[in-house]
Formats: C-alpha cells, structure tokens, sequence
C-alpha cells in the first residue's frame, strides 16, 4: 500500500536519530588463517553434528556407496556418482519427499564454521537440501574458505536467488535441551573431500 | 503413534549425549512431573502483575529449577565461545556501529532494499502495523486460494496476533519449529525469543502431543516427542500451498534477507511450497555483504553458545515459478526512532542472551511478562506498545547490567530500564504501592540527618528480625535469594571511628 510506505518513511525521516554515524569499515579477521583449512573445517563440522567420510584412494565413490546404510532412494546431484531417481525441469519440489539419500556437491566450504554453501545450482530443485532424510556431500578441500567474512567475499550471493549454508544437520533441543538430529530437515550430513 | 515410526530411535547413537548446536552442554531431566504454571494474567488494558505470575512459576519447583539451569547453561555455553574468539569485543563494537549507521539513514536504506529486492522479482510490501500486516498477508493468500499456510518462527507475527487472525479468517496455520509447534498446540505465547517452549517440562509436552497428535501419553522422551512432531508435521508441509518465514537481517545493497534456523524450517516453508511471503521489521536492515558477517558471528553465539546456526538462509528472489513477498512492517518502530532514550532498542537482533543471563528472567519463566517480548529487552521495549498495560514491567529487574554485558549490539538495556521508571513516574503510570513506598524513600533521602539516623535502625532491624518477616510477600527481594549479611557499622560509622580519627590524629 503506497499510503503506508509513504507514511512509514515520512515518520522515519521525522525522527531520525541525531548526530552523524559513519558506516564502519569491517576488517576480513583472516591474519591468523592456519594454513591447513582442511583440519579446521572438519573440526569444526564434526562440532556441528556432521561427519567426514574416510576416502578411498582406488575407488572416489567407494565412500559415498557405503554410507548407503538404509534402504530407499537415492537422488544425485553430482555428475560423480548415479542414483536411482533424476532430476528433471519436471521435478516438483514435494517429489523430493521420498527420498532417503540425496548426495550433492557443496559450492564452497567455511572452516570457521563447519559450514556448507548450496544454491539453486547445486541443488537442481531446492528441497534437495533438507527433504531427504539423509545427505552425502562432496567438497572440494581448494573451495574452503577461513571464515564467514571470507565466505561473504565469494561471487555465490551476487549470483543466486536462493542460497544456504548448512552447519551439520538438522538440530533441535527445544525438549529441555536434549538435541536431537533431524528435527524437520535432515537427520544426518556427511561430507567427503573430493576435488 | 506406533513405534515402528520411530526406528531412529533405536539408533545405537540417540541415546548418547549431543552438546552442540541449541543443546544443553550436561545432561538435565526433570525429575518429576508438575503442573505447569501458566503465564500472567491478562486483563484487557489493565497493567500486566509480573510478579504474581512470577510467583506461581516459583512455586512450581520443577520448573524453575529446569528453566534456571537450562538458561544459565546456554549462557556460559555462550561465555565459552566468546573466549575463543579474539576479535570479540571488536564485533560486539561494529555491531552497534553498523546498526546505528543502519537505523540513522533508515529510509535510504529500505529504499535501496526495496529497488534491489523488486528487481530480482521480489514484491515488497509495506505496513504500518500488525493489522495491515495480516490483511495484506491475507489478501495475498485469498489470491492464490491458500488454506494451508506453513510457518518459520517469527517474533513480528507474534507480536501482530498473526495466528488468531487467520484462524478467524480460515487459513490454518502450521509453526513448524518444534518449540513453536509446541507452543501453538498448547495454545499458549513463546516464552522465549530463541526456545519458545523452554519453560516447558518434558512431561508438558507428552501431554500436549498426547491430546494434540496422538504420541503416547506415558512417552516423555525427547528424542520420541521430536519424532512424533516430525512425522505429523510432515504431511501438512508437503500439501501446504504457501510457507511463511520471518527475516534475521535484511542486506539492503543486494536485496537479501536472511533467516537463520537450526532445524530447518525456513528452507522448509521457503522452498516447498510455491509461495513464500517474508515479515520483516523494517529495523532488520543492514547495509551490505561486508556487515552481514558481523551478525551471523554473533548471533547464534550469543543466543546459544553454538558458532552458527545449522542453517543461515539467504534469499534474494523467487526461484523458477515460485513467487516471493516481503512486508516491511513497522508496528511503532519508526515512532520509537524519535524516542531519545529508547531507540537503541531498535539495534536488537534477538538473541536472547539477555534473558539468559537475567535472574528475574531465570526464576519467573518468559511468560509472567504477559507480552511479546519477554526478559531485559521486554522491558524496554513492551513499554512503547502499550505504556499503561506494561507499566511495572521496568521494574522487574535487578539493574545488575548483566544483560548490557552480554548484548551482541551493545544495548544499554539496564540504564534504558532505569530509564524507563523515570518515564513512567512522570507519566504517573506508576503503581500505588511503589507511590507511598516512593514518598517515605524520597522523605528519608532527601534530609541527610534523617538517613543517618534510620540506618543503624534499618541494620540492627535486619539482623534481628525473624526470616519469616524479611522474606515475605512484600519484601521481593526476598525471594528466592538471601539478603547479603548486614556490616556491623555504617560506613559513615566505620570513617569516623577509622579515618576521620586518623585524620585528626595526624594533624595534631
């Protein structure tokens, strides 16, 4: 209602706060970035409920098949690897519903964090994200960035319309602080390192 | 509910204690099952009585010692954290800094926001308050034949009475965070703005889910009562027709907003359905990308002691065939922007640390305020809504400033509370107990020679009367804490026997 939006910012520039407040200049934290953002991003994730699968030099796969431990189907989002259900444009995002195991290819990494980038375009339809009950995420260790003011630095929020980091999965511990996995997205995250 | 939903349950791993994320950091379990206490009782425009309310929470033993412990945990789980990062004290100042930059070019900034977000797709509504808020909500949702509308947790719909309106307007609404759900289920207000439903035993809840969703009413199990929720809920989220979040920040220069969630309900609401609408207060804005850091550090930091929350989502347009909405709704806060002492309540980012850290808070349980906004930062901010109505509130507090040290965006909530009696006293929204406790206060204070003379009377007094006169209904400062031991001697006593002796001894 334009009648509203006028009123609101004619009050607003009526009672503005007094006195100049320069806009500051925010510092990137990063002087004490350890070299090795590998160690620290898992650190930090397994802090955060989620788990590192353990690579196979032979077979990059190997790992991601074996974390298969519940039967039902699995949606892939990464050329990598093939899983039983595909994506189309068709796709609604309430078909993702069934779906036990999604793997996905996280667009960048946030070792400070723990955390995982996806947008729309690693996703393919956005539900893939937290639908399934389970996800499997490759991670390239060249697309992790220290910390968050790193992370806001990347090309991603310019370039998305929707776009979410995930730190572990899905969490509540709204019953006297008990936490438990999976709350309404899902109930396990983990992540393989793979270029 | 039968068990064979729940094969997670006999997951090897449930039972072993998780500490991250919302958790507690040690195991607490309620020992018995109590009634639950229920919050202040509202009487139309009559001032809310907090510490009646109070009261009765106290009084349910089990309860407050579960609220006390659990919120005093999330705080030095958010001490802990603190430690570990070096810069902050750094980001606690540009918080504030870049908040009050924020809130002092306010119109410039929505009108960027407002640019960016409509040329990425977004239609960006405005509202001068809760009431047009639910009817632009609802004029959207009628257009799109919406009966179903899921929800994240927002303080604003709260504080518009959001549900109750489309109750009456048949749209029925489904919160999908746990706390949340709990609370709608059980009819009942968040009592916090981070744990909704913390004030809550175990045992509350089973019998909530028992009448409500069909769990087992001997289950009072955590991990069983989140599964049940979770598998009834998931059905209403799959067929609902239009998903509803709140915002955390709003980054004016790209037209983003964010929401942050631990269990997932933003992306949930956001992304499954093919309608998502946003409430957002218009004091969310942030500048840019640079800031935005600054507050996903601290938030989930200071609200839990947990580095970020499991998910921080960001939105900046609808995805293919979806349609997105914002309502920037003001509600008193542009008012509140040309309140001298009040507006730096506007840089709240609602964490809830405050209330954590609060001993008012701790003992009387969120929903004794009978307001939206619970804790220090009701305190300050309830009054703008209705002077009269939360009129005593200010005075719920110890003035120990805890809440000021813990504010990510360095609120002066302690002096805005003391700030906020002065207000009202000269409003004459004062209470008539605290008006003749004022005037003997005001004549013994104002005549050095007549204080002097009451003090020795005052000590001697607490020494010697019986506990059951000094901790009694009238002394609320009784409760539930001992009056600190009273010194033998005044200090005006102690200087002239000591120091002025001396003084004088020295100078002969």
């Amino acid at each position: 209602m334009s009648g509203s939006r006028d009123a609101i910012l004619g009050a607003i520039r009526k009672n503005h706060i007094q006195g100049e407040r320069p806009r500051p200049a925010v510092p990137l934290f990063d002087q004490a970035a350890p070299a090795d953002l590998k160690a620290l991003f898992q650190k930090s994730l397994e802090r955060m409920g989620g788990k590192i699968l353990i690579p196979d030099a032979t077979d990059p796969m190997a790992p991601v098949r074996q974390a298969f431990v519940k039967p039902g189907p699995v949606v892939s989002c990464v050329p990598e690897f093939e899983g039983d259900m595909k994506i189309t444009p068709q796709t609604k995002p309430t078909d993702i519903a069934p779906v036990e195991y999604a793997v996905l290819r996280a667009a960048f990494g946030v070792a400070e964090t723990g955390s995982l980038c996806f947008t729309e375009k690693q996703l393919h339809v956005n539900t893939t994200g937290f639908l399934p009950q389970h996800l499997i995420v490759l991670l390239d260790p060249a697309q992790i960035v220290y910390n968050l003011h790193n992370a806001y630095q990347r090309p991603e929020w310019l370039q998305a319309h929707y776009a979410v980091f995930q730190s572990g999965p899905s969490a509540t511990a709204d019953i006297e602080g008990v936490l438990v996995h999976g709350a309404q997205g899902v109930r396990s995250l983990s992540v393989l390192f793979q270029p | 509910m039968t068990a064979e939903l729940h094969e997670e349950l006999t997951d090897p791993h449930a039972g072993e204690q998780l500490d991250h994320g919302a958790a507690s950091s040690r195991p607490l379990k309620s020992r018995i099952s109590e009634p639950q206490p229920r919050g202040a009782k509202i009487r139309g425009n009559r001032p809310v009585d907090q510490s009646e309310a109070a009261n009765r929470f106290m009084a349910a033993t089990e309860h407050e010692a579960m609220h006390d412990a659990r919120l005093w945990d999330l705080r030095q789980k958010r001490d802990k954290e603190m430690h570990g990062i070096e810069e902050w004290e750094e980001l606690r100042n540009l918080a504030s800094g870049i908040k009050e930059h924020t809130l002092s070019k306010l119109d410039y900034y929505l009108e960027l926001f407002e640019k960016n977000a409509t040329a990425n797709g977004i239609k960006v509504h405005w509202a001068k308050d809760g009431a047009e808020h639910n009817a632009i909500v609802l004029e959207i949702l009628r257009s799109k034949g919406v009966e179903l509308l899921i929800k994240s947790k927002s303080m604003l719909t709260e504080e518009c009475g959001f549900r109750e309106f489309m109750a009456k307007n048949n749209v029925e609404v489904i919160e999908t965070d746990l706390g949340e759900r709990i609370q709608q289920l059980d009819d009942e207000a968040p009592s916090h703005v981070v744990v909704p439903a913390v004030h809550k035993l175990r045992t509350d809840v089973a019998s909530v889910f028992a009448k409500t969703i069909g769990s087992d009413p001997d289950n009072a199990d955590a991990h069983y009562l989140t599964e049940c929720q979770r598998e009834a809920t998931r059905p209403l989220i799959l067929s609902a027709q239009a998903g509803m979040t709140g915002g955390n920040f709003v980054v004016a220069e790209t037209g983003t907003f964010v929401v942050c969630t631990n269990e997932g309900n933003a992306d949930l609401s956001a992304n499954t359905p093919p309608l998502h609408i946003a409430s957002i207060g218009i004091e969310k804005l942030i500048p840019g990308l640079n800031e935005l850091p600054v507050f996903i550090r601290l938030l989930s930091r200071s609200a839990l002691g947990s580095p970020i929350t499991q998910y921080t989502s960001h939105f900046r347009g609808p995805r293919e065939g979806g349609e997105m909405h914002v309502v920037l709704v003001d509600n008193g806060r542009s008012e509140r922007l040309g309140m001298e002492k009040f507006w730096p309540g506007l840089k709240c980012i609602r964490c809830g640390a405050c209330m954590n850290t609060c001993p008012v808070f701790r003992r009387s349980g969120g929903l004794s305020y009978g307001a939206t906004y619970a804790g220090p930062i009701g305190l300050i901010i309830d009054p703008t809504f209705n002077v009269h109505k939360y009129r005593n509130l200010p005075y719920s507090s110890t003035m120990n400033g805890s809440c000021t040290n813990v504010c990510p965006v360095k609120i002066n909530i302690h002096e805005q509370i003391a700030d906020w009696r002065k207000t009202l006293a000269g409003e004459g929204e004062i209470s008539p107990v605290k008006k003749v406790m004022m005037k003997a206060a005001g004549e013994v204070l104002a005549s050095p020679v007549v204080y002097r003379a009451s003090l020795p009377l005052g000590r001697s007094a607490l020494r010697h009367l019986p506990h059951f006169m000094l901790y009694n209904k009238l002394n609320t400062w009784g409760r539930k804490r001992d009056i600190p031991e009273t010194p033998k001697q005044t200090f005006n006593e102690w200087y002239r026997r000591n120091r002025k002796s001396q003084s004088e001894g020295e100078k002969s």
